[in-house]
């Protein structure tokens, strides 16, 4: 197939076949990474913008590291050192980065659709590096790259999305993406983090994880953003790990060969108890690497020659 | 879609493994080091033929030879040119290039510039010894100063014609056919 969209905003706009042509990128990316000379030119001349509103590690240096290896020069604009703290509206600050010639921007934002609001305004292809509680496309492809090396297909896996469901936008990305390529997908947490009809989307809902990792093939732990402790949506963070927090005992009805995933940064002890977070089952610095080829994928699908194919 | 059409067969199945037994003898001609040989084929189907040629040395000389495979892809002059985005594969050369000799193999030499990309391309693998070139057919038109060391078959083309090779592994058949791109 061939790629034709300008912008990368959601999973939930993309086709299954879509989503599979970039893992497939993915995979022949992987391997540049263990090159010794871990570059290669297809981005030489391009210029690509990490457009940070909001605090990153994993995500900003994956897209900037991505970038580096395909050649492409790299700018990091974070909110807080720009003129964003002297007033200037997103498009302003957008509009004057195009005026720059660049040819992708990457774009994390609190607001749900402020990377759908740019990509219609500006010529220059937008990423979408979450958007609030919305989508964070990348990671959902780079969750389904990892499910999908490991367990071989993602067509008929039971995958259950554990925690913060209401307030992640992983959680979205995840099961629109998973959906799309045929997997049953559940999520399971505390009734107040689960957002009210999210059966509708096409998900089972369990309020007990022993019950919900049974049958799983795979479970995607959430992080428990503490800051909304304070809203009361759960009464202690004790109470949380107790209750939700998935250790040993909790897993000991799962499969042999369940897969644990988590997006990071991790919560030791609160969501997840380190022995599984750094246990045998445990796939989490994997995603992490894949992370990195998915977005060299999608860097190069984007900006890497022109997909104006004639027919 | 343009209509291609037909124009000669150059070569059949018959032919092409001659042209590779050949090329197997020349190479092991011209490297009288053999350790130190190692094949590199260019996909797609430049892979199967250096496959078949590391096979061919192995019964001559009874050696294991280094196979590799390099996607030149990523090492293209026109990605950026408008046209449809080339599929992108991984290269796999499972050994340390140092000081090989390495032979490139391609099905079709033509401009050369696919041999120029596949030569950056293992230049960032490591600084190996010599580097020669292997093809089965050379149509001529180079746009390089780039040639081959081996070479199957010669086969004269106009800028309107192309060289397609089948291969059994890709197309399920063997040939080498000259087509007209015709309007």
């Amino acid at each position: 197939m061939k790629w034709k969209r300008k912008d990368l905003l959601g999973l939930e706009e993309l086709s299954a076949q879509e989503i599979e042509f970039i893992l497939d990128t993915a995979e022949s990316f992987k391997e540049v990474s263990l090159r010794p000379i871990k570059k290669v030119p297809a981005l030489r001349g391009k210029t690509i913008v990490n457009l940070f509103f909001e605090p990153s590690t994993r995500t900003r240096t994956s897209f900037e590291l991505a970038a580096k290896r395909l050649s492409a020069d790299m700018v990091n604009i974070s909110a807080s050192t720009s003129s964003v703290v002297k007033g200037e509206t997103l498009k302003d600050t957008a509009k004057n980065i195009e005026a720059m010639k660049v040819d992708v921007i990457i774009m994390r934002h609190s607001l749900p659709g402020a990377p759908y609001f740019l990509a219609k305004i500006i010529g220059p292809s937008l990423i979408n590096a979450g958007d609030g509680a919305h989508e964070h496309p990348t990671q959902g492809l780079l969750d389904l790259f990892t499910m999908r090396e490991n367990k071989g297909r993602i067509k008929g896996l039971k995958v259950v999305i554990i925690g913060d469901i209401a307030h992640s936008r992983v959680a979205r990305s995840n099961i629109w993406g998973l959906l799309k390529l045929g997997a049953e997908v559940a999520v399971a947490g505390p009734a107040t983090l689960i957002p009210p009809q999210i059966e509708r989307m096409g998900v089972k809902v369990y309020y007990r994880v022993e019950e919900a990792v049974r049958k799983a093939d795979v479970i995607n732990v959430l992080r428990i953003q503490l800051e909304r402790q304070k809203t009361g949506l759960f009464p202690s963070l004790r109470e949380y790990r107790q209750i939700f927090g998935v250790n040993r005992e909790r897993l000991k009805d799962a499969r042999p060969d369940l897969l644990i995933m988590h997006p990071g940064p991790i919560n030791r002890g609160v969501e997840i108890d380190p022995d599984v977070a750094d246990g045998p089952h445990s796939v989490i610095l994997d995603q992490v690497t894949n992370g990195l080829a998915v977005r060299m994928a999608v860097l190069y699908l984007l900006a890497g020659g022109k997909s104006e194919a004639i027919d | 879609m343009s209509k291609v059409k037909e124009k000669a067969k150059i070569m059949q199945g018959k032919e092409i493994e001659k042209a590779l037994s050949r090329l197997a003898h020349e190479i092991l001609e011209k490297i009288p080091d053999v350790g130190r040989l190692a094949i590199i084929g260019i996909r797609n189907r430049g892979a199967y033929l250096a496959e078949r040629i590391a096979e061919k040395i192995e019964e001559i000389a009874r050696i294991k030879v280094p196979l590799g495979v390099i996607d030149i892809t990523l090492y293209r002059d026109d990605l950026s040119a408008i046209g449809p985005q080339p599929v992108v594969r991984s290269t796999e050369i499972p050994f340390d290039i140092t000081g090989k000799m390495i032979i490139l193999v391609d099905d079709v030499l033509y401009t050369g510039r696919t041999v120029r990309a596949a030569l950056d391309e293992l230049t960032d693998f490591g600084r190996s010894g010599i580097i020669q070139l292997a093809v089965l057919v050379d149509r001529g038109h180079r746009e390089l100063p780039i040639r081959a060391d081996y070479v199957g078959k010669n086969i004269p083309t106009s800028q309107e014609e192309m060289v397609e090779v089948r291969l059994k592994e890709v197309d399920g058949r063997e040939e080498v056919i000259v087509v007209s791109k015709g309007l």
